[in-house]
């Protein structure tokens, strides 16, 4: 019924045939939006990459309540608590296990080529779970014996072709911190913005690796809860409860609380916002000349047709259509282009960086709002459009 | 039948100027005419004796400064925007140049002018609109740009394009301006016998002397003012 009564009521599409009657401007007009969109989906996914790469592994964590220390402000600078902390967290009656890991960079020498780089490294009781993952309970058996690792294959290539060699077969052997280790398993967890790298190894390794903490210290407690229990109602009272050389927190609160050191604490937010805005300014400045000079040089013509009897409306209405075309049109090549980016981004520095449907609609609406306003400001022109000056 | 004795137009001393203060210029000097519906009137006079002038303000693209000025009885004096748009839709005008939209096809072109009627569809309208290019002759022109078309067959559009929104009124500027003189005296006739079946007034600015002879009435103008018909 509504596309019948379209189909009738509807007139000669101007601003669609304003706009295809002349390819060369169109081009460079999609040209400069789809530049404007690639760069904000550019810079907002690395942005948001970054954020997500920075709590790869605490998404991955087997735990509904996390504890740290108060002082730990990072995953790049964690401090180290009592253990105790957690037995006295089994006090509690809704609490069913818990997970003591420790948490720190460690140099890795790569195989290949001998050269070493920081690690991330954790350690933990291969006993006892770490992550959710159904595989891993086999895999954290192999860490039983000493000196044995998980190595993480989404780690940056400078540690070494460690997975493939060990898919191969091979028996790979390196050094962490000086000594040597075996490699037991692969695991999958992904580079952050702090580590390159991720090593997964048994709490007795890691104190052989790393001699000069205290026993008995350690940087993250996994705190696993009944079924059903209220995780907020278990947070304050652990928190009232445990001495205040521990903060207890939910797993959510743990992945936000780390996102929110890159968001607030580094200017990485504000540098990528900053380019996406850069983006978004540029595509205005673009869509505004092509629009303007548009409307300028069929200024005769619009006068014609107010002189005919178009109201001033349907003529800026006509505008508007050609904003909102061109927002349509540039926006396809830039989610395609920011597709294939992404993919190349992912291959090459292996950050998570996702089309995601939120920033995929975000920046539509950014691209129809710069070209709505672009054409609004262009509208301005049409007032020039004088009917009594084309006799 | 009714409207045989209706005025199309009726000036009464209609008054325009140009400028402010010491530059103020008198362009019309209290113009009185009028044209009866299906008339055609021709306008002749040397340039900028005011001739446009009194053009664009019965066309409603002019606020009237002084004087009164009924197009189809409705007072343009005082008139507000809003009435001399709607009015312009029942005025018809064909300009020197064709005014053509460059980015339209001729057929397109014509349909916006019947775009203006309401209570059509668009394949009514668009079938009209070919009626209109077979009425001029340009029934193997529909599909062809502007700037494909010669200077006749482009003012042959504009005529189609401005009978379109079948106008009560049509004033037409110069049209024959840019066209060789057998042209020029086709697209005359042509014009003439489509405003006459439409019963469709026509004003016409020329200063042609060779189709002086298709008016009904012809007025001469000198430095804004109407000479007496000789």
């Amino acid at each position: 019924m509504v596309i019948n009564n379209f189909l009738k009521q509807r007139k000669i599409p101007l601003a669609w045939l304003l706009l295809t009657r002349q390819p060369l401007r169109i081009l460079v007009a999609i040209a400069g939006i789809a530049f404007a969109g690639i760069l904000m989906f550019m810079q907002l996914g690395f942005r948001d990459g970054l954020f997500d790469a920075s709590v790869t592994v605490h998404k991955l964590f087997d735990a509904d309540l996390v504890l740290i220390s108060p002082r730990s402000k990072s995953s790049i600078s964690m401090s180290g608590f009592p253990r105790r902390r957690l037995v006295q967290a089994m006090a509690h009656k809704d609490v069913i296990g818990t997970t003591a890991v420790n948490w720190n960079f460690l140099l890795w020498r790569n195989p290949e080529n001998l050269s070493t780089r920081s690690i991330l490294a954790l350690g933990f009781e291969p006993s006892k779970p770490l992550l959710i993952d159904s595989d891993f309970e086999r895999k954290a058996k192999t860490l039983k014996n000493k000196r044995r690792v998980l190595f993480d294959d989404l780690s940056r290539d400078e540690f070494g072709p460690i997975s493939s060699w060990f898919k191969s077969g091979r028996l790979v052997e390196t050094e962490v911190a000086g000594k040597r280790v075996r490699v037991s398993g692969i695991v999958s967890l992904g580079p952050s913005f702090g580590a390159d790298g991720n090593l997964i190894t048994s709490s007795e390794t890691y104190l052989d690796l790393s001699p000069g903490i205290p026993k008995g210290s350690i940087e993250i407690g996994l705190v696993r809860l009944r079924k059903g229990s209220d995780v907020e109602k278990v947070v304050r009272s652990l928190n009232l409860s445990l001495p205040s050389d521990v903060t207890v927190m939910s797993l959510k609160s743990f992945i936000d609380f780390e996102k929110n050191y890159w968001k607030s604490s580094t200017s990485i937010g504000f540098i990528f916002t900053l380019g996406a805005a850069m983006g978004f300014i540029v595509g205005c400045v673009i869509v505004y000349q092509i629009l303007y000079s548009d409307v300028s040089d069929h200024l005769p013509e619009y006068a014609t047709l107010m002189a005919m009897g178009y109201n001033l409306r349907s003529l800026l209405g006509v505008v508007a259509r050609e904003g909102f075309i061109l927002s349509i049109m540039g926006y396809i090549p830039a989610y395609v282009s920011g597709q294939v980016l992404y993919a190349l981004v992912r291959a090459s520095t292996k950050l998570p960086v996702e089309m995601s449907f939120s920033r995929a609609s975000i920046i539509f609406f950014l691209i129809l709002f710069m070209c709505m306003g672009s054409a609004i400001a262009a509208m301005k022109k049409l007032a020039d459009a004088d009917p009594a000056e084309i006799f | 039948m009714k409207n045989i004795n209706k005025k199309t137009l009726e000036i009464t001393s209609l008054n325009h100027w140009y400028g402010y203060g010491e530059m103020r210029r008198h362009v019309l000097q209290s113009i009185s005419m009028e044209i009866s519906s299906g008339e055609v009137v021709l306008l002749t006079g040397p340039s900028g004796c005011g001739k446009t002038t009194l053009l664009t303000l019965i066309g409603a693209l002019r606020k009237v400064q002084d004087g009164d000025l009924k197009v189809f009885g409705r007072q343009l004096f005082g008139a507000t925007r809003k009435t001399r748009q709607n009015l312009r839709k029942n005025i018809g005008m064909i300009f020197q140049g064709h005014n053509l939209l460059r980015c339209l096809t001729a057929e397109q072109n014509v349909q916006m002018g019947a775009d203006l009627l309401n209570g059509f569809s668009y394949k009514a309208r668009r079938a009209q609109s070919r009626e209109w290019l077979r009425a001029v002759g340009l029934e193997d022109h529909f599909s062809k740009l502007p700037h494909d078309l010669s200077g006749g067959q482009k003012q042959r559009v504009a005529i189609a394009r401005a009978l379109a929104a079948r106008p009560k009124l049509l004033l037409a500027d110069e049209p024959t301006s840019a066209l060789d003189s057998s042209t020029g005296r086709e697209i005359v006739d042509l014009l003439k016998k489509l405003a006459i079946e439409q019963s469709c007034s026509v004003l016409m600015v020329t200063h042609d002397p060779r189709i002086l002879d298709v008016a009904d009435r012809l007025l001469r103008m000198e430095d804004g003012q109407i000479l007496p018909t000789v």
